[in-house]
C-alpha cells in the first residue's frame, strides 16, 4: 500500500516537472503561436493581431500563462490543435490507435525475436552464428532509425515495389472501406524499421545474461546430473533470464516512443510520432504539450509494469528477500 | 572390503590443465592436477583431503566431465572397467555417477527443489519419479512439503539432505561429493557422513572431497592426501590411529606444527614433511 502511494507520488511529481519543463521550452522557443495560427502571409491588421494576443493571454507573464494552462489541463481541457483544427485529446486518441498498433507489433516482435536470437547466440557462444548475431545487433543498435527507414523504403517499396511507400491505408479510399489486410500491409515496413531499433539491445542483453547463468554453479550441477545443454537452457536458463529480459523490454518503452517519431515521419504514417513532427514544425503548442504529457504517462506506465513484474515473478523479491 | 572385483572408479595419471592468456597474447598452460591416480571400490568411502584451493574440486569435475571448456584433460578414467569418455560420461552423469555439490547455491534459485531433485523427465516418467521422490524424502526425514520450497527457503540441514536426495534418485554406483560438510554443525556434518556410510553399505563407491580431515578420518575407509594437484599418499584410515595421529598435529585446526616454517598456502606442507 505504501509502495502504491509512493509510486503515485512519483508519477505526480514527474508529470509536474515535465509540464513545467515543456511549457518553459515552448514559451522560450522561437515559435509565435499567433503567426502559426493565422499564417505568415496573412493580411490581418496589427490591431486585430493585438486583440487576439490579448484574448489568448499571450501578453501575460509566463507564470500566469502556465497556471491558466495547467488549470485547464487538470480539468481535462488540453486546448485545440492548430495544425489539425481539432481538440488535442481527439487528435491524440485518434493517432494513438495507429501508433499503438505499430508499437505493439514492433515491441512484441523485437522482444520475442531478440530473446530467441540472444539464447541462440549464448548457446552457440563464439560460433559463426554467435558472431553473426552479435555483429548484426551492433549494426542495428548503432544505425539511426530514420536512416534504416529510408533504406527500407528505397529497397522494398521503391526498387522492389513489395510494399506501399507510406501512409496507413491505400490513398483515395474511404476510411470505412479499408480492410484489415490493407492496414497490416501498410504496417509491415514501419514496424520492421521500429523493431530493428529495439532488437539489438534485447538480443545482446539476453545473450549476456544467459552466458552468466550458464556459468553459474547451478548450471554446473544441472550438467552433473546429466542434463544436456538444451534441457539446461530450457528448464533453468529461460526461467532465470525471462524476468530481467521482460523488464528490459518494458523499460525500452521510452526508446520506442522516440523511435516512432522518426519512423512514422519517414513512412508518413499517421500516428503520434508524425503528429509530433507536424506540431513541432507548425508551432502547435497545445498539441506538443499534450503529447509530451501523454508520452510521459506512457513511458512511466512501461517502467511501472517492469517493476511490478519483477517483484511478482521472482519468489525472492516477492517475499522481500534480498539477493545479489 | 569388497575390493576383489573391478573398482568402480579407477583414475590413472589424470592431468588437468588450463589454457590461459596472461599479459597480452602470451598463451600459457597451467597444470592444476598432475599425474593423479586413484581408485574407488564398491562399498568403500575414499576421502580426498587437502587444503582449499589445491584443485580438489577439479578432480571431482574432471571425473564428471564438467570442467570448463578451456580445460585440457589427459590420462584415463575407468568406470566399472569401462573407459570414461565424453560420450559415455554424458550417459552416465546423473544416472550411474551422481554428484553432490557443496551448497544450496548449486540449486536453481527460481525452481522449486522438488522439481530439481526430480530433474527433467518425460511425462510418462513423471509419476514414477514423484513416487521415488516421496520415498527418498521420507528416507532423509524431509517432509513432502519441502518439495514445494525454493532453495533460499531451505535451512542448512534441509539443503544438505535435499542435495543428497538428488544423488540417490537413481541407483548410482559412484557418488562424488564435493565438500559436503563445511559450514555445517558438527552433528549435521556427522549425520551427512552417516548417510554416505549407508550409501556405501548399499554398494556405492563414494568419493568424498573434503578439507575436514577429522571427519574424513571418522568416516572414510581410505584417505588420499591431496596437495598441490598431486596425491601424496593413499592410506587406510586406520593408519591414522595410534602413532599415526601425529599427522593430525600438522592440521590447521590443530595449529599445525609446520606453521612457522611454511607460511601462506603451505598448510599441507606438514604432511609432506612427515610422509616423505
Amino acid at each position: 500500500m505504501k509502495k502504491i502511494m509512493l509510486t503515485a507520488l512519483r508519477m505526480l511529481t514527474l508529470l509536474t516537472a515535465i509540464s513545467i519543463l515543456s511549457f518553459l521550452m515552448m514559451a522560450k522557443a522561437p515559435i509565435d503561436p499567433l503567426t502559426a495560427y493565422i499564417g505568415t502571409n496573412s493580411t490581418i491588421s496589427e490591431d486585430a493581431r493585438e486583440e487576439i494576443a490579448e484574448y489568448w493571454g499571450l501578453n501575460d507573464p509566463p507564470l500566469e500563462r502556465f497556471m491558466t494552462w495547467a488549470g485547464n489541463t487538470l480539468r481535462g481541457e488540453f486546448g485545440r490543435s492548430i495544425v489539425y483544427k481539432q481538440p488535442v485529446l481527439t487528435v491524440i486518441k485518434e493517432r494513438f490507435r495507429y501508433s499503438l498498433a505499430l508499437m505493439l507489433i514492433a515491441w512484441l516482435s523485437s522482444g520475442i525475436l531478440g530473446f530467441v536470437l540472444g539464447i541462440g547466440a549464448a548457446v552457440c557462444k563464439d560460433s559463426i552464428l554467435d558472431r553473426g548475431i552479435r555483429t548484426v545487433c551492433l549494426v542495428f543498435q548503432s544505425a539511426p532509425t530514420f536512416w534504416v527507414g529510408l533504406i527500407m523504403l528505397s529497397v522494398f517499396a521503391v526498387n522492389l515495389g513489395w510494399f506501399p511507400i507510406g501512409l496507413a491505408a491505400p490513398m483515395g479510399k474511404m476510411a470505412s472501406e479499408v480492410t484489415l489486410a490493407e492496414r497490416i500491409y501498410h504496417l509491415i515496413l514501419p514496424s520492421i524499421t521500429l523493431s530493428i531499433l529495439g532488437i539489438g539491445k534485447i538480443t545482446l542483453y539476453t545473450r549476456q545474461k544467459l552466458l552468466e547463468i550458464l556459468d553459474s554453479e547451478f548450471m554446473l550441477y544441472a550438467r552433473a546430473r546429466g542434463e544436456n545443454t538444451w534441457q539446461m537452457v530450457k528448464s533453468h536458463g529461460i526461467r532465470n533470464i525471462a524476468i530481467p529480459a521482460i523488464t528490459v523490454q518494458f523499460a525500452s518503452f521510452s526508446e520506442l516512443f522516440g523511435g516512432i517519431a522518426l519512423a512514422e515521419t519517414v513512412f508518413s504514417y499517421p500516428g503520434i510520432g508524425s503528429a509530433v513532427t507536424a506540431a513541432g514544425l507548425g508551432g502547435d503548442v497545445p498539441l506538443l504539450l499534450g503529447i509530451a504529457i501523454f508520452s510521459a504517462v506512457f513511458v512511466f506506465t512501461g517502467n511501472l509494469i517492469a517493476n511490478i513484474l519483477y517483484g511478482m515473478v521472482d519468489p525472492r523479491i516477492r517475499e522481500g528477500f534480498s539477493h545479489e | 572390503m569388497k575390493g576383489q572385483k573391478e573398482p568402480v572408479l579407477a583414475v590413472k595419471e589424470l592431468c588437468v590443465s588450463f589454457t590461459m592468456y596472461d599479459r597480452g597474447l602470451n598463451r600459457r598452460e597451467f597444470e592444476m592436477v598432475h599425474q593423479l591416480s586413484l581408485t574407488v571400490n564398491a562399498g568403500e568411502i575414499v576421502a580426498v583431503a587437502g587444503s582449499s584451493g589445491s584443485g580438489k574440486s577439479l578432480l571431482a569435475h574432471g571425473i564428471l566431465g564438467i570442467l570448463p571448456e578451456n580445460a585440457k584433460v589427459t590420462g584415463t578414467m575407468e568406470f566399472c572397467g569401462r573407459r570414461l569418455e565424453e560420450a559415455s560420461l554424458k550417459k552416465l552423469r546423473g544416472r550411474e555417477i551422481a554428484f553432490i555439490p557443496q551448497s544450496v547455491k548449486y540449486l536453481d534459485p527460481l525452481m522449486k527443489v522438488g522439481r530439481q531433485v526430480i530433474g527433467p523427465c518425460s511425462r510418462a516418467e513423471k509419476k514414477e519419479r514423484q513416487e521415488k521422490l516421496k520415498q527418498v524424502f521420507a528416507r532423509y526425514q524431509l517432509e513432502e512439503s519441502v518439495a514445494n520450497l525454493y532453495p533460499y527457503q531451505l535451512s542448512g540441514g534441509m539443503a544438505r539432505r535435499v542435495l543428497i536426495s538428488g544423488a540417490v534418485m537413481k541407483p548410482a554406483k559412484l557418488i562424488v561429493a564435493d565438500e559436503p560438510t563445511p559450514g555445517l554443525q558438527e552433528s549435521l556434518a556427522r549425520e551427512t557422513l552417516c548417510n554416505f556410510r549407508e550409501l556405501a553399505q548399499e554398494g556405492c563407491g563414494v568419493l568424498l572431497i573434503t578439507h575436514d580431515i577429522d571427519l574424513a578420518l571418522q568416516m572414510a575407509d581410505r584417505i588420499a592426501i591431496f596437495y598441490d594437484g598431486k596425491i601424496l599418499e593413499t592410506v587406510p584410515a586406520a593408519a591414522f590411529s595410534g602413532d599415526g595421529r601425529a599427522f593430525l598435529r600438522a592440521l590447521p585446526q590443530n595449529e599445525f606444527a609446520a606453521e612457522q616454517k611454511f607460511p601462506g598456502a603451505g598448510n599441507t606442507e606438514g604432511f609432506r614433511q612427515r610422509i616423505i
